[in-house]
């Protein structure tokens, strides 16, 4: 049953993605490119999904515990460290010259370029050496 | 600016929102496919791992049910019936890349959906500062390499 619902999680997830533009890195390059010819898209898709999840987390909330665990697993750190602000600065410059964030990048996967598996492979030798680093 | 390629961003965010909502409601998860991935390849968490690889399945699947259906739900810029586009760059530039998303995710705990989407959501500051800068810093990346070098991407 859980597997069940992180497929179905999972599924809904790759269809937004696709169905918004975000498996094409040009889109998300061209939201970026805020000196060039700018595309607005990815600011949309950012929009609707937290505007849609900030209304059906709340909702969600309400329960006592989700429907197939026992409680709700939230990040509870409010600190701002060297490693979020270093960590997602690193990440930015990889999105910026790919146009691939992490979603995309798998849900590409179909697409089966040389490149795109590149890009996968190394993104695990990266989470690899960031708990290398962590320890 | 092209209305239909908006409605469709704006139709798609809504779907990763119902996504997140529906990871929240049934599992009590966040959606950070970082996350969700690093701990499924790198962990295996004994009776956490199924949903992970099942989550990873989902996520492949769902553009191959739009290119089942023929192509047209895609929004891929100039070419109307394509789901997937092609990568902005060779090889070589990819592996750099994938090293610092790999690396920057990994040390910052979140990438696009966990901080962007699901920290905005939650009203996390971590996230939204975490956002702002990764945002920031890829414009500032995609201002260099395009404008200044005018390179690979």
């Amino acid at each position: 049953m859980k597997a069940l619902a992180g497929y179905l999680a999972g599924l809904l997830f790759g269809l937004g993605l696709a169905i918004s533009g975000m498996t094409d890195p040009a889109r998300v390059i061209d939201f970026l490119d805020v000196a060039g010819d700018w595309d607005p898209t990815l600011m949309f898709v950012l929009g609707g999904a937290v505007v849609t999840t900030f209304i059906g987390y709340r909702l969600v909330w309400r329960r006592q515990a989700p429907l197939f665990e026992s409680r709700f697993q939230l990040p509870t750190r409010h600190d701002f460290d060297a490693r979020l602000l270093g960590g997602a600065a690193l990440f930015g410059v990889g999105w910026g010259l790919s146009g691939y964030c992490p979603g995309p990048a798998v849900a590409s996967f179909v697409g089966l370029s040389a490149p795109l598996m590149a890009m996968l492979v190394a993104m695990v030798v990266g989470w690899w050496l960031a708990r290398v680093v962590s320890r | 600016m092209d209305i239909e390629a908006s409605l469709s961003g704006l139709v798609g965010g809504i779907l990763i929102g119902l996504s997140a909502i529906w990871l929240m409601g049934s599992l009590g998860r966040i959606s950070g496919i970082s996350g969700i991935l690093s701990g499924l390849l790198l962990e295996r968490p004994r009776g956490d791992s199924a949903w992970r690889l099942a989550f990873l399945l989902g996520l492949v699947c769902g553009p191959m049910v739009l290119m089942l259906l023929g192509g047209e739900l895609g929004n891929v810029a100039g070419a109307p019936n394509e789901v997937i586009g092609a990568p902005a760059g060779g090889v070589g530039l990819m592996v750099i890349a994938g090293l610092l998303v790999g690396v920057g995710t990994g040390i910052g705990s979140g990438c696009t959906s966990g901080h962007g989407v699901c920290g905005l959501a939650r009203l996390s500051p971590r996230s939204m500062v975490a956002t702002l800068v990764f945002v920031l810093v890829a414009m500032l990346t995609v201002f260099v390499s395009r404008h200044w070098l005018g390179g690979a991407s």
